[in-house]
């Protein structure tokens, strides 16, 4: 399947087709030239990494984006979908991949959303509609909730059931299965499933090649902008699983002739009676509206090691992550670094201790966006010799050490003197690296160190990572992937409701231990 | 969006190639200058519209405001309370504060030093008595943004509605202590006693500017360069522009907040100050110049920028010195001046974004 | 002394409240809608000095006191829509739009009435009056909340309809979506900048409303910077209130009786400072901000201009 089919097929009367359609952003042609057609019936499934193009894509049969050049043709019409509101008229229902609901409203105003300004939500007739689509397609609804209430998968069924309620005839899913559990995505899969055979069409939004072959009919793939291939559903049921990966690999990655999710490590197995370089004990914080806090966490890191924290978002890590680092202070508990406590210790004096955390929110915490990537640097260390002496700025050694760091993490910036907001993640990601490994590391925690990274770079992240831990420095990873845990991790701890679960040495059967202490069961 | 954008730091590159340091320069004062001449355009229009020639005006108000001896002294002098007011706003701003208090803050250190000056100067050399009358004055107006600082840094209670209840309060308090408490026995107008004319702050050389005039340039020039070239200033800009990094990198934002609101009333304070033991020498009931609210405009237009500030305040006194005396004159109610510096920066906000879409066509 | 508590002084003191609140109320109503949708409207003053004066032009020059209202509502509503182009349509600060429109239009009326009528000082007729019956007999209640110019009900109907409004109806749904999360209200097929020119464009409205009956019944007769901070402490009580139409109302009651306070003390004959009343309402809203000054809720997009895809 080397060919690159762009024209659309005959036969099968495509719901939408996307006819050579590209998208320009200053700098980016985020699209190229791309060709689908979206059937009824199927779930067509869009696969590319990061960067690849699909949101944009989305971005255009949503309304939120209009293509530079090409068409798009709804029922063999060409039509310009100038809005959400014209693709949900001409019935396209998206769920994005951040949710789209409203926080501060119940379930039911936010399905009511939409109507005719002047109208009376029609509340009881909604009740109806929604009981009768809830039972049909399985899934139960609680109208009164508050949005905020809702875990993240039911906010996403909410925006299922949405899309349904507006009668779309396509439904577009955006890689909706990163925030779910392992069962919640198998349920999400045979949702799928239900609705297809209602005869709607899915388009479905993912970077795992898992979910591809398990859930799709038809996959689309993604590569830089551009359509790189696509398998038809004779295809698709005529190969076996292993040889269909090895095709989707294939184009995905060229010669590279594997899945780079798919290796496991085998953890380094460190002597029980090896001195923890960090210590957590019985670490408490009361839940929050928001979170669920945190309960009795007690855990050891040893240098050199790499522990993971598994767990669906939200159930409780950034909160672990920042207790550990100062930014939030626990009820109780305590904390030893090299086996002093430094939990009465601020923010700053744990990072000069060598306890570092690189955040998961590298514009929001992370970075200034509006400042130049060199003071962006040293963020952490205002006021500190050599580059602040006696309060004044000492601009030459900051920019002298700045080019030092850009040259040694292969920052690509115009100029120290950029922004540090027009980076790209990637690039953000490696100014946030260099800061907290530069000097005096001892014990490092990576909250989600390559969420909405490109490839290359997640490469390059999880190399640092893997070269902290061989330099004796001890290193905490919290991440939402699994595959990148079982590659990094020397022992992976898992997470759930605020406490830790349950701990996995890494090795061939890591991967379903670690997935049955995710939902409950023990290992 | 996911889309990396690695291509967007090539044209980047390419741009900041072709446009060295002295070009950008031009192009930020054709940015500045010419809203402000479109500005004085469309307000001329006005005049007209009102009957009244606008170059005539024009002619006037720059004649009076800058080029007469008699104006400039006063236009310069009027600057020092507006310098200290603006440097007050800078530090807020900067610091992602919305201190929208400075006027209540500006009136009580007024009073303050109207009611401490005279007191002094009767008991203690003159120059001893100005300098306690200040710094009583500046505590004072520091202690009033206390309630607000503390709400802001550990209530999180908006500082706009706060300080805005605060201004209200404070124009009503410093009535009430001009009216019963520091009332001038020996007049039949409700006001405070006067500092004599010899006790005041000194004038330069053999003009009528008041030395305020030196104190206010070094206040704004000191808070530009701290808030760009230390690490206390770096702080505060961190804090304003993302308080959440600012929580991350271990700053201690709350302590950062008090900083912040006791420097910027105290700098509104010193502007009441040096206006009260420069100027005025006394405090009259319902005396209320609202330059706080006037000068926000201008620190705006400057973005914060502690030297164009100057240029700015220059302008709004030249505008309002030249206005009052227009208003005598020509009969056009220095109210203009208000209308004039709504319209620069109306017209400065929409050429700046008009800027800001063209480079970014210009870069697609 | 004892003219102070005499009904006749209870009456007055009260109608004056209501008087004085009824320009607060509006402000506080209208200032409500655009924080619900997202807007911190800070050219709220300027959009009700404009509606004093061009309701004052309208009633003075038609006659009548109906167009003045219309005419003042207008006027609020042009303030409004610089407002909407410049911060809504096109993103541009609100805070910094919203000073220079209130300094510009505090500027322009005060110039316009010095070439108008600064000879002539015209006042208009007193606003008549229309006695709600029975309720209007009640002794001290009646004449002080049951004889009031027509306005005055409905500016009291107007926050029962406000309260249905964002209960009950869909665009209350749309108002509070457009502050709270506009990415979700948009993809939900609502066009949010629309929502929120509506809501500043009813901001306008109010409050131009407000500073016609400001100059039009209150005072009748207009003068530079009548409204003295009416628009802000309308921000100050929708802040205070958080969404809620019947705790600007209580608010703009307090603050009505203590600047009908210090008139009635003048007209008693009691020397107090009318600053010292007037510093009451404040004092209060400080102290209870002290006490239980927890975080004031706020809508989560109150000040950033919507873009769409903008992330």
């Amino acid at each position: 399947m080397k060919h690159v089919d762009n024209s659309i097929e005959a036969g099968g009367h495509p719901v939408i087709a996307l006819e050579r359609v590209t998208k320009r952003f200053p700098g980016v042609v985020a699209n190229d030239s791309v060709s689908l057609a979206i059937r009824a019936g199927e779930v067509h499934v869009l696969l590319g990494e990061n960067g690849a193009g699909k949101s944009t894509l989305i971005g255009m049969l949503s309304g939120l984006q209009q293509p530079d050049e090409g068409r798009i043709l709804i029922d063999g019409q060409p039509v310009a979908i100038t809005s959400p509101r014209h693709a949900l008229s001409l019935g396209v229902g998206t769920v994005f991949q951040h949710a789209m609901l409203v926080p501060t409203l119940t379930v039911a105003e936010n399905l009511l959303l939409g109507a005719a300004w002047w109208r009376r939500p029609r509340k009881d007739s909604l009740r109806a509609e929604v009981e009768e689509l809830a039972s049909s397609l399985g899934i139960r609804i609680d109208l009164d909730a508050t949005a905020a209430e809702l875990s993240l998968g039911e906010q996403q069924q909410v925006e299922i059931l949405r899309a349904l309620l507006r009668n779309s005839r396509v439904l577009i899913l955006d890689e909706s299965t990163s925030m779910l559990t392992p069962s919640g995505i198998d349920e999400l899969g045979a949702l799928m499933r239900r609705l297809v055979k209602r005869g709607l069409a899915i388009v479905f939004i993912t970077h795992k090649l898992r979910e591809a072959t398990a859930f799709g009919d038809r996959i689309s793939i993604l590569k830089l902008g551009r359509k790189v291939g696509e398998i038809a559903p004779e295809r698709f049921s005529a190969l076996s699983e292993d040889d269909l990966t090895a095709e989707i690999v294939e184009t995905m990655f060229g010669n590279r002739r594997s899945d780079p999710d798919a290796t496991t490590r085998v953890g380094t197995q460190f002597p029980a009676d090896a001195q923890p370089l960090l210590a957590v004990r019985d670490l408490c914080l009361a839940p929050s509206a928001t979170s669920p806090g945190l309960s009795k966490i007690s855990f050891e890191l040893r240098a050199g090691e790499v522990l993971g924290i598994a767990g669906i978002d939200g159930n409780g890590q950034k909160q672990l992550a920042e207790v550990l680092a100062g930014q939030i202070a626990a009820d109780s508990g305590a904390i030893l670094l090299e086996g002093r406590p430094v939990d009465a210790m601020s923010v700053g004096a744990r990072r000069d201790a060598g306890l570092r955390y690189l955040t998961d929110d590298r514009l929001g915490e992370g970075t200034v966006g509006a400042f130049p990537v060199s003071i962006n640097f040293f963020l952490k260390q205002v006021g500190r010799s050599p580059f602040w002496k006696a309060g004044i700025e000492q601009g030459g050694e900051i920019d002298r050490r700045a080019a030092e760091l850009v040259r040694d993490y292969d920052v690509r910036t115009p100029s120290i003197r950029t922004p540090i907001g027009r980076l790209s993640g990637g690039n953000i990601q490696k100014v946030l690296l260099a800061r907290e490994l530069s000097t005096g590391a001892k014990a490092v925690i990576f909250n989600k160190p390559t969420y909405g990274l490109d490839l290359a770079n997640t490469l390059v992240t999880r190399q640092r990572i893997l070269d902290a831990a061989a330099s004796g420095k001890g290193t905490l990873v919290i991440s939402t992937d699994l595959e990148e845990l079982l590659q990094l991790c020397d022992r992976i701890a898992v997470m759930s409701g605020g406490r830790l679960v349950g701990t996995v040495a890494n090795g061939p059967h890591a991967a379903s231990e670690v997935g049955s202490l995710m939902i409950g069961l023990a290992a | 969006m996911s889309v990396d954008t690695a291509p967007v730091e090539m044209t980047e590159r390419s741009i900041v190639a072709r446009s060295p340091g002295m070009r950008k320069v031009v192009h930020r004062l054709v940015l500045t200058v010419g809203p402000v001449l479109a500005a004085l355009a469309l307000a001329g229009l006005l005049l007209l519209a009102l009957g009244v020639d606008p170059l005539a005006y024009y002619g006037y108000v720059i004649n009076r405001g800058l080029l007469s001896p008699s104006g400039i002294q006063q236009t310069l002098t009027r600057m020092a309370p507006l310098l200290f007011l603006a440097s007050g706003l800078i530090v807020a701003f900067r610091a992602g504060i919305w201190n929208l208090g400075a006027d209540g803050q500006f009136l009580l250190a007024a009073v303050t030093a109207a009611a401490a000056g005279p007191y002094f100067a009767a008991i203690m050399p003159a120059w001893l008595a100005v300098v306690l009358a200040f710094l009583m004055s500046v505590l004072v107006a520091m202690a009033w943004s206390f309630v607000p600082a503390l709400l802001r840094a550990y209530q999180g209670v908006n500082e706009i509605i706060t300080t805005l209840m605060m201004t209200f309060l404070g124009t009503s308090l410093a009535n009430v202590l001009v009216k019963l408490v520091f009332l001038d026995p020996g007049t039949t107008v409700p006001q405070t006693r006067t500092l004599p004319v010899e006790d005041r702050l000194p004038r330069l050389f053999d003009t009528t500017i008041s030395s305020g005039l030196v104190l206010g340039l070094i206040a704004i020039v000191a808070v530009h360069l701290v808030m760009t070239r230390t690490s206390f200033g770096l702080r505060l800009r961190i804090v304003g522009a993302n308080p959440r990094a600012a929580v991350h990198s271990g700053l201690a934002v709350p302590r950062l907040t008090l900083a912040v609101f006791a420097l910027s009333a105290g700098l509104a304070g010193a502007a009441g100050a040096v206006d009260i033991l420069g100027v005025q020498g006394n405090v009259r009931a319902d005396w209320n110049p609202a330059y706080g609210f006037a000068v926000i405009p201008m620190v705006f237009l400057a973005r914060f920028n502690g030297f164009a500030a100057i240029a700015f305040v220059l302008l709004l006194s030249v505008l309002s010195i030249g206005g009052e005396s227009a208003a005598r004159r020509l009969g056009v109610p220095n109210h203009f001046t208000l209308v004039l510096v709504a319209i620069v920066l109306i017209v400065l906000a929409i050429a700046e974004y008009i800027d800001h879409r063209f480079i970014q066509s210009r870069k697609a | 002394m004892s003219d102070l508590f005499s009904e006749l002084f209870l009456g007055a003191l009260l109608f004056g409240a209501m008087t004085a609140a009824v320009p607060l109320l509006l402000a506080g109503l209208g200032e409500q809608i655009s924080e619900k949708a997202g807007v911190l409207n800070i050219g709220i003053e300027g959009m009700m000095i404009f509606g004093a004066y061009t309701g004052f032009v309208g009633a003075y020059y038609s006659g009548s006191l109906w167009f003045g209202f219309l005419t003042g509502a207008l006027g609020g509503a042009v303030v409004a829509s610089i407002m909407v182009l410049l911060c809504v349509r096109i993103g541009l600060n609100q805070i910094v739009i919203g000073i220079g429109l209130t300094l510009g239009f505090d500027g322009l009326t005060a110039l316009l009435h010095h070439f108008q009528f600064s000879r002539t000082y015209p006042r208009l007729a007193a606003a008549e009056i229309t006695a709600i019956p029975l309720l209007s007999d009640i002794p001290v209640i009646g004449p002080a909340f049951f004889r009031h110019h027509l306005l005055v009900y409905l500016a009291v109907l107007l926050v029962g309809v406000m309260v249905y409004v964002y209960r009950r109806t869909q665009l209350g749904l749309n108002l509070q979506a457009a502050g709270d999360k506009p990415a979700a209200l948009d993809v939900a097929g609502v066009d949010v900048v629309r929502t929120r020119t509506v809501a500043v464009l009813s901001t306008g409205v109010l409050a131009g409303l407000g500073g016609a009956y400001l100059a039009d019944v209150g005072a009748g007769i207009f003068v530079p910077f009548i409204t003295n901070g009416a628009g802000f402490l309308g921000i100050v009580l929708a802040m205070l209130a958080r969404g809620r139409p019947l705790w600007v109302l209580l608010g703009a009651l307090v603050f009505g009786l203590c600047l009908s306070l210090t008139t009635a003390l003048q007209v008693a004959g009691i020397n107090i400072p009318t600053d010292v009343i007037q510093m009451i309402p404040f004092l209060a809203v400080m102290a209870m901000l002290v006490i239980f000054g927890r975080r004031s809720q706020l809508p989560a997009a109150l000040g950033i201009p919507y873009v769409r895809g903008a992330r």
